[in-house]
């Protein structure tokens, strides 16, 4: 059963390989990969859910010598979202790449994503991470620089040094963790410092301080996002999508294993309030700019700065709720709300890319008759974006819910202000777009125009509104049995 | 440490990506000579191996990451003289 955790890593990496050396069939034997990735992630998912937890030493070598992998609860949902919204995604470049001499640079660089961002989330060990956060971020700016225009590479440059220089500043963090505790396992790590006492109490906040700052970088935390509006809305739509959905998250991932599992005895209410703080303006300056936003993927990248501070506001409030069912709600609550991020915003993002390949531009207020034009993609829209706001029964209406709940429990009534603003403006902003998309003309007989590329995208939005709304039940199962420490 | 601290400072200070580039490196090198002097165990033991296999796989990265970082301002740089 163990070897399912280096499958899923080597899968695509393998994929991408193939993909190199046959350039000719990259879209096939693309999609393929993307397939046999999906089969690994969910029969990593499949184990998880009847074992438990997960680890894997590689090549026979435990810690502390060997690379180990694992993986929870939280690590193998996030390894099924990304699974679900990357097979989408490859799905729909078959038809957005088709005929585009940008394919044979897509497919090797997209598959190599996929497999580091899988790695990151298995991974088990602080290096780890690091590196794999590392190859995330170079695969990520070269994928995001694709289209070869000068705002692109531009803004891709700068994604490039702003991940350098989080990812060196987390790097420093390790350096001083290893100097203290001479391990760098996470859960071996998390011992040390839960048995280590107030003696090392220093070196523990100066390396949390740092890796949080590092990793905020990366995670565009309000008022380190001013790289990703930019980078994401100039990529070409499949690429923003897993920028979006998927690539931000990593580094949260990061921060929410950091502050809960490993520096849980030591990471202070109040310094979780300065993040959550920073959260919340991430919410309310991420949605007014969204709704300020002329154009449709930039609406869409602000929205992302926005939803980021969600997940950030939920650490104060689970530092606050002692260890029990109302802080299990609220780490569900969490993990709940970044998948269902993660699908809409990828389909936002797919559905946004069909708009602008129609109408040749993506400026919102242009973009009249889109509805009758692309009556699927429209949904599309309209369904992820009632899923950014939280209308029910999407998967963030009960994430928010919980969060209101965990708010009142802790006596801490001003997220909810901000929660209130936050969906106001996320409704006003979706709206924006769907009172534009309507014009005058005729109503078409045809539903789905392009079947290749929009219904990807469609499923995407149904899964973030229907699925995770629906039948969210089974993540409480699946955090409960993997989550352990983390919960 | 003052290595990692300076780099970050010319990192921020500067707007030429050339300097950015050697800034970010002086700030990586300043990371890994923490991990060597970590590695250190006194003077009969013999030093750590793990920092010094984490220093280099992090030179690994450092130099790939440059390297991306000089190509993307190459095209970058062409795509300004095109227009």
């Amino acid at each position: 059963m163990t070897d399912l955790l280096p499958l899923a890593v080597a899968v695509p990496l393998l994929a991408a390989l193939l993909v190199t050396a046959l350039p000719r069939q990259a879209a096939l034997l693309g999609v393929l990969g993307a397939a046999a990735t999906t089969l690994a992630a969910g029969a990593v998912l499949t184990a998880v859910w009847l074992n438990g937890a997960l680890t894997a030493d590689l090549g026979g070598w435990g810690v502390p010598l060997g690379i180990s992998m694992r993986a929870n609860g939280f690590a193998a949902a996030l390894l099924a979202m990304t699974a679900l919204v990357a097979l989408a995604t490859s799905v729909y470049a078959t038809g957005y790449f088709a005929d585009s001499p940008k394919a044979v640079h897509f497919w090797p660089l997209w598959l190599l994503l996929w497999a580091s961002l899988n790695a990151l989330l298995l991974a088990a060990d602080l290096f780890n991470l690091f590196v794999t956060l590392e190859l995330l971020g170079l695969c990520a700016a070269a994928l995001g620089a694709l289209t070869g225009s000068a705002d692109a590479v531009k803004a891709n440059l700068r994604y490039l040094l702003v991940g350098l220089l989080g990812s060196t500043t987390y790097l420093m963090g390790v350096a001083l963790l290893y100097s203290a505790y001479g391990a760098l396992d996470i859960a071996l790590l998390a011992e040390h410092i839960a048995a280590g006492g107030d003696e090392n109490n220093a070196v523990d906040a100066a390396a949390l301080t740092l890796m949080t700052v590092g990793l905020a970088l990366k995670a565009a935390l309000f008022p380190l996002h001013f790289w990703l509006p930019p980078a994401h809305a100039n990529a070409p739509a499949p690429v923003s999508a897993a920028l979006s959905a998927l690539v931000v998250k990593g580094a949260v991932y990061i921060i929410v294993i950091l502050w809960l599992e490993l520096f849980a005895s030591v990471a202070t209410a109040s310094a979780a309030m300065v993040l959550g703080l920073l959260g919340a303006a991430g919410v309310v300056w991420g949605s007014w700019r969204a709704l300020r936003a002329a154009r449709l993927k930039l609406m869409a990248a602000y929205s992302t700065v926005a939803q980021i501070g969600y997940l950030f506001m939920f650490l104060p409030l689970i530092a606050a709720t002692p260890p029990g069912p109302a802080r299990d709600n609220l780490f569900a609550a969490l993990v709940l709300m970044a998948l269902s991020h993660g699908f809409a915003k990828a389909g936002f993002f797919l559905a946004a890319g069909l708009v602008q390949q129609q109408a040749g531009h993506d400026r919102i207020d242009d973009l009249g008759g889109t509805a009758q034009q692309m009556p699927a993609t429209t949904f599309t829209i309209g369904l992820c974006g009632s899923a950014l706001i939280g209308l029910p029964p999407s998967g963030s209406f009960i994430g928010k819910w919980l969060m209101m709940q965990g708010a009142i429990e802790a006596g801490q009534w001003w997220w909810i202000v901000v929660l209130l603003i936050g969906t106001l403006l996320a409704a006003a902003y979706t709206f924006r777009v769907l009172s534009r998309a309507f014009g005058l003309e005729p109503t078409p007989l045809r539903f789905v125009t392009d079947a290749r590329s929009e219904i990807p995208a469609l499923m995407l939005a149904l899964t973030a509104v229907g699925v995770l709304g629906l039948a969210a039940g089974p993540l409480w199962t699946l955090l409960g049995l993997g989550a352990g420490g983390a919960a | 440490m003052i290595l990692f601290a300076l780099g970050i400072w010319s990192f921020l200070s500067h707007e030429a990506l050339l300097r950015k580039l050697i800034a970010f490196n002086v700030m990586g090198g300043g990371v890994f000579h923490v991990f060597i002097a970590v590695a250190y165990r006194g003077d009969t033991a013999p030093p750590d191996p793990v920092p010094h296999a984490l220093v280099l796989t992090g030179i690994v990265v450092a130099v790939s990451a440059t390297a991306l970082a000089l190509a993307l301002g190459g095209r970058a740089q062409d795509a300004a003289d095109h227009d």
